[in-house]
């Protein structure tokens, strides 16, 4: 069905909403990649075949939602409207859940969440620590949509910002409403969005045409908030387009989404097709006159697409290659037309700006910047999954109140933000506020979001070598002091982990990255010495203990430790003995083990099977 | 004139016409600017950093590369101060070290006083400064040769490993080479360093450019070698 006038669009939300007042409602966290990998489609299947079953189809409703935000717990079923939330549920809970929960409205303890440290029992995602300092603009939709359903989105309220915004702002208005709100770039750079609309907008193209583009390349190893926002509410983005392109009077969008993310390239396309199908995209949005509409282009998979250029080049049908700045994409971008170009989660900040004005907006955040930012929270680390935070939040806030600490009592040592252009932040920085321009003062970036945590086991040598060959790989190869300069880099991290490194490398690693930072061609060189400059500006004695004691202090890199057995503490359990692939381990009974250096390969399994923490690693 | 931008380069005001390169206006200007994938008759490609400059900003600066910079009103450029000299070695050390047998870059490594190759030297035969392929495709209109695989396994190739049909034998790609083409194995490499032909001479700098380019030449200037 087409909607035609803004009346219609109001009259079918009325009608929607009406027709999904159920009395029950079961929430499956179902839809996005992380939720399935967690097992939710046997649980999705036992809720249908359970429900139907009973005959309760037409009183309760059952929703597959995209992903909850709390990776760790999954698969989630929230009860409404008790609210009761339960983790990690498998197909045998479904009767139980059913009998007892819908039917009995009784809560399941069994399968409540339970804080590791308080021992608390939560009832619903409010109890929860991982949702308490949360503030969730964007992700507290989630439970409410599904995303394969435009029609969820709607009754949720969906599109009513650009109904708004094509009938009662101007393009300058929203443009300057954007401005004043302080929205921000939530790709990396954090380059205000409401310049670059209006650099795109007085931008004269030579037949008319504009365009408009969401980055969803996203590379980062262990980011993946714009997968799960696409995945879990592509209708946010598309809207935003929508907007975006009204106020830059474009008339055609690209969602430059990375093959490797087939579902939520599946979810976009699906959600375009309905659009279109409601008259939300395509000719004559809504009724105003307004044309556009929405093409998704598939990355191929490299890294340095995430670039603008590079991406422009790759949507063009030409190499995935970065060419200098200017003329800027605002002035030249898609076959030479003027091009606006946003991440996924800058596009989704949008309606929110129009629906609740830009003054309700610039109050949340710091004073440089504004709203929030999903992170996704991984590495060693308690509970994982993406998080919604607004500006202005401490790093501590975020480790161990929200993702609750580092998991086996381990200590904290550093968190890396912004992925491979980013650094590494330790444990002084963790009471800076999180904003564009402290994280930048400390040496790191603010990135798309992803946040590796790491403990004291973790080598900082060996994380900046894994983030050099990642770009050694990743770089495009075009300019020298990225592509070569990397490479030797990499050697010389290679070196240093395997012991042949020597102290003077440490000022030669500095010189050549200050040398890739200021002569590459495009953002991907220009950041990527990050790694390696800020694990050596905190961590230099790490580096001093490899290149010049010839030891690692984490225990990681194998060239530079040795195991052995501490004879006081072992048990002679045997185990291992056991474990061990090389029998490099042996022993009698009553006596303690010990371990031939010559067969040993270091590869660990030994320690982490000693219950009594016997082998030692020097 | 409407159509004219000033700037200042070096310290020196100078008017060209909008859409001139910064490189394009320091040539004109008698300013030398060494250059690797620069090429007259070719569009400028910005990948080997060598003619970075130094853009003044007030007092802030950032470098970039001159080639592609379109010089702009009142930009304030610096051709070879120190930070420009400083990258600029480290970048044809980086050069060297990957292809330390080519005569173009040991005799610029002689004229910018480059005398240490601290990097791994892992000979690759190439610069993948595109000459060719910008030659092949912008002179010949035939784009027999290309650009594969990215990263480190960058190279210049064709199509499946084939001989291309558009392939004319014109030998384009070799003439244009600074590297392959212009290749010597005479002399023995001391850390990454020739020591032949300019090097052997004693080289005194020129009082105008210092230690800047082989394209200088000898000729260029009287002082430039005994």
């Amino acid at each position: 069905m087409r909607v035609q006038t803004v009346k219609e669009l109001e009259e079918l939300r009325e009608s929607l909403k009406a027709a999904q007042k159920y009395e029950k409602e079961i929430v499956v966290s179902a839809n996005a990649t992380c939720c399935i990998l967690k097992g939710s489609k046997p649980v999705v299947e036992a809720f249908q075949s359970e429900l139907n079953k009973l005959g309760f189809t037409d009183k309760v409703k059952l929703r597959l939602s995209g992903c909850l935000g709390f990776c760790e717990i999954e698969p989630m079923v929230i009860i409404k409207p008790l609210g009761v939330l339960y983790q990690r549920v498998s197909p045998q809970d479904v009767p139980e859940i059913i009998k007892e929960t819908v039917c009995g409205e009784k809560v399941i303890e069994r399968l409540l969440y339970k804080d590791p440290v308080t021992k608390e029992l939560a009832k619903g995602m409010a109890e929860i620590p991982f949702y308490k300092k949360q503030k969730r603009l964007l992700t507290e939709r989630h439970e409410w949509i599904d995303p394969t359903d435009i029609r969820d989105y709607i009754s949720a309220g969906g599109y009513t910002a650009l109904s708004k915004a094509l009938f009662y702002k101007a393009p300058d208005a929203i443009i300057e409403d954007v401005k004043k709100a302080g929205l921000r770039g939530r790709g990396g750079a954090g380059f205000p969005t409401g310049r670059k609309w209006e650099a795109c907008r007085n931008a004269k193209s030579p037949d008319g045409v504009k365009y408009i583009v969401c980055n969803a390349d996203e590379g980062d190893p262990g980011a993946f908030m714009n997968r799960s926002l696409l995945e879990s509410n592509p209708h946010s983005v598309i809207e935003g387009m929508v907007i975006g392109a009204y106020a830059i009077g474009a008339t055609k969008g690209f969602i430059y989404v990375r093959a490797e993310y087939p579902l939520a390239v599946k979810c976009c396309r699906n959600a375009l097709e309905q659009a279109r199908e409601y008259g939300l995209l395509g000719n004559n949005i809504l009724g105003s006159g307004f044309s556009f509409d929405i093409e998704i282009r598939e990355g191929a998979g490299a890294f340095v697409c995430g670039e603008e250029t590079a991406l422009i080049a790759s949507i063009e049908g030409k190499r995935g290659m970065p060419r200098s700045r200017p003329p800027f994409p605002a002035i030249s971008g898609l076959w030479g037309r003027p091009t606006n170009i946003n991440n996924v989660e800058t596009w989704a900040n949008v309606p929110l700006i129009i629906n609740n004005g830009a003054d309700w907006y610039s109050k949340i955040g710091t004073a440089g910047s504004k709203g929030t930012k999903t992170f996704s929270l991984v590495g060693k680390i308690n509970n994982t999954g993406i998080i919604e935070v607004p500006f202005g939040i401490t790093l501590r806030e975020i480790i161990f109140d929200i993702g609750g600490g580092i998991p086996g009592g381990k200590k904290f040592k550093a968190v890396q933000t912004g992925g491979p252009s980013g650094g590494c932040l330790t444990e002084k920085h963790l009471d800076i506020p999180v904003d564009y321009e402290s994280l930048t003062a400390a040496g790191s970036i603010m990135g798309s979001g992803g946040m590796i945590v790491m403990d004291e086991t973790t080598c900082m040598v060996d994380v900046a070598r894994y983030f050099m060959k990642f770009l050694a790989e990743e770089s495009c190869g075009k300019c020298v002091p990225c592509r070569e300069g990397i490479d030797r880099m990499l050697d010389i991290l290679t070196d240093i982990t395997e012991g042949r490194g020597k102290e003077s490398d440490i000022a030669l690693l500095e010189e050549l990255g200050e040398v890739i930072k200021e002569g590459s061609l495009c953002g991907l060189g220009r950041t990527a010495p990050n790694p390696v400059l800020s694990t050596i500006r905190y961590f230099r004695d790490e580096y001093i203990a490899h290149t010049r004691d010839k030891k690692c202090p984490a225990g990681v890199c194998k060239a530079l430790i040795t195991f052995s057995i501490d004879e006081k503490k072992c048990k002679s359990c045997g185990k291992c003995a056991k474990v061990c692939p090389t029998k490099a381990v042996s022993g009698k009974k009553k006596e303690p083990y010990r371990i031939d250096k010559e067969k040993c390969i270091k590869c660990g399994l030994c320690r982490d099977n000693c219950k009594f923490g016997a082998v030692i690693v020097s | 004139m409407a159509d004219m931008v000033e700037l200042t380069i070096d310290g020196i005001k100078v008017r060209v016409p909008k859409g001139t390169t910064v490189l394009e206006a320091a040539k004109e200007m008698g300013i030398v600017i060494p250059t690797l994938c620069y090429h007259e008759g070719l569009s400028p490609y910005g990948a080997c950093r060598l003619c970075l400059v130094e853009i003044v900003r007030g007092k802030r600066s950032t470098l970039d590369a001159s080639c592609t910079l379109p010089a702009s009103d009142d930009m304030v450029v610096l051709t070879n101060s120190e930070r420009v000299k400083k990258i600029r070695k480290v970048i044809l050390e980086l050069l060297l070290s990957s292809c330390p047998n080519s005569k173009v870059l040991q005799d610029m490594a002689a004229n910018m006083g480059v005398t240490k190759v601290r990097f791994k030297i892992k000979d690759r035969g190439c610069i993948l400064c595109g000459l060719c392929v910008r030659y092949c495709k912008e002179q010949m209109q035939s784009g027999g040769i290309g650009f594969v695989g990215r990263g480190t396994s960058r190279k210049v190739g064709t199509a499946f490993e084939q001989t291309p049909a558009e392939c004319r034998n014109c030998n384009g790609c070799e003439w244009i080479c600074p590297v392959c083409m212009r290749a010597c194995r005479a002399g023995q490499l001391v850390e990454g360093i020739c020591g032949g032909c300019l090097n052997l001479a004693v080289v005194e700098t020129c009082p105008i450019c210092v230690k800047c380019s082989e394209s200088v030449g000898p000729e260029g200037h009287t002082t430039y070698r005994k």
